[in-house]
């Protein structure tokens, strides 16, 4: 049911979350969220974004499919870029329907979490000097985050 | 099989991809690993962490005791830093 996207381009946020609830009357609820790429305090000019095609659509799409599992949803779009992102640009978007606000919210927080830390993609910076500054490295505060929708369940 | 490689496991390994042919006694991800390491620097330097690099066997996750009978694509990778 949910709609996965892998793109080098852009994307429109407003209109994939308004695509979620056209020509519905069963949706109560649209969450978004919109994760931009930061300047990192002006010395960071681009994002480089590598991922593993193929496995990339596939775990989103499992991890998807696992929100459907948990909350009663109408629908998710989700859209992850890769390749050079300057600041500013947007990276990833998580848009979810469902009846209530409630299993909207709580899906679209668990699908970022999951997109953080199972998604296969590595981000590397590139200075303002044009220079590589090396790939970022995870953070144990996004496993953490993961790790609570197993805990849980 | 074929093995993928990314990010920083990719530039020390210095190839995307190639073809893998480990004997019979290499029945796990742990087990490829440790005989890939001896395959020369780059892979050394690459796994010179086990626990820092991350498998998935035909697209999907899976942990150095996992069985890589049968599998296609094996691919090597740190841990993700998407979204």
């Amino acid at each position: 049911m949910a709609t996965v996207r892998v793109q080098r381009e852009d994307f429109d946020p407003g209109a994939e979350a308004e695509a979620l609830a056209r020509g519905r009357t069963d949706v109560g609820a649209v969450v978004s969220f919109v994760g931009h790429c930061r300047d990192e305090d002006g010395w960071l000019a681009a994002l480089e974004l590598e991922h593993y095609p193929g496995m990339a659509e596939e775990e989103i799409a499992r991890a998807a499919a696992e929100a459907e599992a948990r909350w009663p949803l109408l629908g998710a779009t989700i859209i992850h870029r890769h390749g050079r992102i300057a600041p500013g640009e947007r990276i990833v978007l998580v848009a979810v329907a469902a009846e209530h606000r409630g299993a909207a919210f709580a899906a679209a927080e668990m699908l970022m979490d999951y997109l953080k830390t199972r998604a296969p993609f590595w981000k590397r910076a590139i200075r303002r000097d044009g220079s590589v500054e090396g790939w970022i490295e995870s953070k144990k505060d996004d496993d953490r985050s993961a790790a609570r929708w197993s805990a849980a369940g | 099989m074929k093995a993928l490689y990314f990010a920083w496991v990719r530039e020390r390994v210095g190839a995307a991809e190639e073809e893998l042919d480990p004997p019979p006694t290499v029945k796990t991800v742990g087990d490829l690993v440790a005989w890939l390491r001896e395959r020369g620097e780059g892979y050394a330097h690459a796994f010179d962490k086990p626990a820092a690099v991350r498998a998935a066997l035909d697209r999907v996750h899976a942990r150095s005791d996992a069985s890589i009978k049968g599998v296609k694509e094996v691919a090597f990778f740190p841990p993700m830093t998407g979204g």
